[in-house]
């Protein structure tokens, strides 16, 4: 065991990676604008710097710790240099802190407060960019960015896609795709890791709530949500609710408050979901075609094996998203409520289908044509944790106030299978309980330690199904979908089942979430998602009675219609 | 869509240089040497090659001021206008130079692509002040006249 001297006091330290673990270990929150635990130390930003005892000052995020060290991380010097460091910053960032995206989460706002900048005696005459408004996904405002990197960084060495780097340089130094290309013609995925990292408004989601209102506000529209399994343990965020804490009856509650007529869960598409994957695995283990079966319910993921391994797009399950299925579901039971209305002639009312998700990328995977049925978008619009977190506050509601509610029927239970969907390995683990059918805790306990659980970037497992030896991979985050794929590709691994979510540990950190999204934000998150699949009634999509139902009913016959790709 | 031969010289290039990645900058330096210019779609092409994002590939180029993407003239006048050249007046050879050109600092080529005109921070021949280059033939002691001079002398050639 090593120790230094921090502000005079003792710490000790083992194995930390650089100075500042040792500090923040210690008590001491060093602001920094360019470090991430998960991505390589760039040292840009200089919000770390310390002295040490000999009035050296350098940059913590970027040193190796030694056993004596002497420092100090707040002598007047140091204030001095933050300070400048951050006026600088602001010398040559818009200003409209009111009315940017990202009031009161932008970590330039938040540290020019905690460093006490008062004023900033530079005019801002920087030459303007315009806004990147292409992505369906995400909007760039490069006026907005103190080029910290970690969108770069997040982009290249988690998700492995580089769509964004530097370029030029000195003071005409911008972050911008090759060719300053807009990101729609890019091989951009929409996944939105870049805004859930970027520290001020240069990134943010675009935004869908406006029209939500409208729509909620028009008598003549029914309102129907759904809420994606990640969206219950992060939307408390804001409200002060402890983070990871399953809020889904509150959030039902104030979903109501705010005008929604139904309100749904999309856990009930993920156990429809489970029924249909299940079968298509079965039916390409028999038949040996197209094997591996890729899960397809992430859409980042779809869209990114399409642009960098389009050989591989026939793998890809045709079953629809959850969010899709449902949608489409929810579609067609209005259709035939419509047609009823109609031979009794009585007025009916549009349905428009609002998902709530922790995802960027979902807003861009409603448009594409093959979830269209009958010519009509499955979901109308998706608004992701973070929009509704502000049309909750908008409507002056506090979640944490809220009496619990519960969702509406008839689509209103779903199983313990279908809520683990929000994080790596459970659409994996949800598909083998199906398949082994059984809800005896041990054969549950035992798919849950074959090695699908747990943040590793590839998890395999080996199970056994109907004696037949079944081989899987899951593949947490892009980068490590991408190096499967090229082992995949050189023969030196082969699948069964192969599971992809685009978000290092699945939908629980993703693009559309509250922010930040620190280590044990992600932990607290992943937790909370086990704990409701843990005190679910029913663990097996198949055991829900509502799926019984609905096959037996609106979907008999139409099960390939609406709940697959019309084009695969 | 550039024609098939710029590929194929651009295989010989990276031929040349092995397909490292530390390799990208001679590439698209010899490139540019070869075309005068850094056509973005070599840039792509290399990029893919070496196994190195565009966007990053991009940033390399664009960090370089000596990498240009636009093609640029057969005579490539470099005005210095580093602090000896400057004091010394550089600065009005540059707008001789522009006028007789029609350039400007937004236009740097002539639409004949005969002229490309560019300031440079500093030549090191600071003793020569002011001075400037046509494809790194040195001319030393200018002045406005002198320049124009030059150009149509050029022009002749």
């Amino acid at each position: 065991m090593s120790y230094m001297t921090i502000n005079n006091r003792r710490v000790t330290f083992t194995n930390e990676r650089n100075v500042l673990s040792v500090i923040r270990k210690s008590g001491i929150d060093l602001p920094t604008f360019c470090y991430h635990s998960e991505l390589s130390t760039y040292g840009a930003c200089r919000m770390c710097v310390v002295e040490d005892d000999r009035g050296k000052i350098f940059a913590s995020c970027s040193e190796v710790p030694r056993d004596g060290m002497v420092i100090y991380t707040n002598t007047p010097r140091l204030q001095h240099h933050r300070k400048m460091i951050i006026e600088l910053l602001l010398a040559a960032h818009c200003r409209d802190c009111t009315t940017c995206a990202k009031n009161g989460v932008c970590t330039l706002q938040k540290l020019s407060r905690q460093l006490g900048i008062t004023d900033v005696r530079f005019e801002n005459n920087k030459k303007q960019l315009p806004k990147d408004m292409s992505s369906e996904c995400v909007i760039r405002d490069p006026n907005k960015c103190i080029l910290c990197g970690d969108c770069v960084r997040t982009c290249d060495e988690i998700q492995g896609l580089g769509i964004l780097d530097f370029a030029f340089r000195g003071s005409k130094m911008q972050v911008t795709p090759a060719f300053n290309k807009d990101l729609a013609q890019t091989d951009c995925v929409g996944c939105g890791q870049c805004r859930a990292v970027c520290p001020t408004g240069a990134i943010s989601i675009r935004q869908n709530v406006e029209p939500v209102w409208a729509a909620l506000a028009d008598k003549n529209i029914r309102v129907v949500a759904q809420i994606a399994p990640a969206v219950r343990v992060a939307v408390g965020d804001k409200f002060g609710i402890k983070k990871g804490e399953n809020t889904l009856g509150r959030l039902v509650a104030a979903l109501r408050r705010i005008g929604f007529d139904e309100v749904y869960d999309t856990n009930f598409g993920a156990d429809l979901t489970v029924m249909e994957e299940s079968k298509e695995l079965v039916e390409r283990l028999e038949s040996g075609e197209n094997l591996p079966l890729f899960t397809s319910c992430c859409p980042a993921w779809v869209k990114f094996c399409e642009n960098r391994y389009p050989e591989f797009r026939k793998n890809i399950s045709t079953c629809r998203s959850p969010q899709e299925m449902f949608g489409a579901l929810l579609k067609e039971e209005a259709r035939l409520n419509a047609e009823k209305d109609r031979q009794e002639s009585r007025e009916s009312r549009k349905t428009m289908v609002v998902s709530i998700m922790p995802c960027t990328a979902k807003k861009a995977e409603i448009t594409r044509p093959e979830h269209f049925t009958d010519g009509e978008q499955n979901v109308d619009y998706v608004l992701t944790t973070t929009e509704i977190t502000r049309m909750i506050q908008e409507a002056g509601i506090d979640l944490a106030q809220v009496q619990p509610e519960a969702l509406d029927m008839p689509f209103g239970l779903s199983s313990g299978a279908g809520a683990i969907f929000g994080v790596t390995g459970g659409v994996t683990e949800a598909v083998l309980r199906r398949l082994a059918g059984s809800s005896r805790s041990e054969d549950l306990e035992e798919i849950s330690f074959s090695g699908i659980r747990g943040v590793d970037g590839i998890k395999e497992a080996k199970v056994n199904l109907n004696g037949r030896e079944v081989k899987i991979a899951v593949a947490n985050g892009l980068g490590c979908a991408q190096e499967l794929l090229e082992k995949m590709k050189a023969g030196e691994v082969h699948y069964d089942f192969v599971e992809v979510m685009a978000c290092k540990r699945g939908c629980i950190a993703g693009g559309g979430q509250p922010v930040p999204i620190g280590p044990r934000t992600k932990k607290a998150r992943l937790e909370g998602i086990y704990k409701i699949d843990s005190m679910a009634q029913i663990k097996l999509s198949n055991e829900n009675p509502i799926v019984t139902t609905v096959y037996e009913g609106i979907l008999k016959g139409k099960e390939h219609k609406l709940l697959h790709n019309e084009v695969n | 869509m550039l024609d098939q031969s710029y590929y194929d010289k651009t295989d010989e290039i990276i031929a040349e240089h092995g397909s490292d990645q530390a390799s990208l900058i001679p590439i698209i330096q010899d490139i540019q040497t070869e075309y005068r210019y850094l056509p973005p779609e070599l840039l792509n092409y290399v990029a893919g090659k070496l196994g190195i994002n565009e966007a990053k590939a991009y940033s390399v180029a664009t960090f370089y001021e000596n990498f240009s993407f636009e093609p640029k003239g057969k005579y490539v006048i470099k005005v210095c206008d580093g602090t000896a050249c400057h004091v010394r007046k550089s600065i009005p050879i540059l707008e001789r130079l522009y006028s007789e050109l029609g350039l400007s600092e937004e236009k740097a080529t002539t639409d004949d692509m005969l002229f490309t005109l560019e300031t440079v921070s500093c030549l090191g021949a600071c003793g020569l002040a002011p001075v400037m280059t046509v494809n790194d033939k040195v001319y030393p002691a200018m002045t406005p006249d002198a320049a124009a001079e030059l150009i149509r002398e050029l022009r002749g050639a």
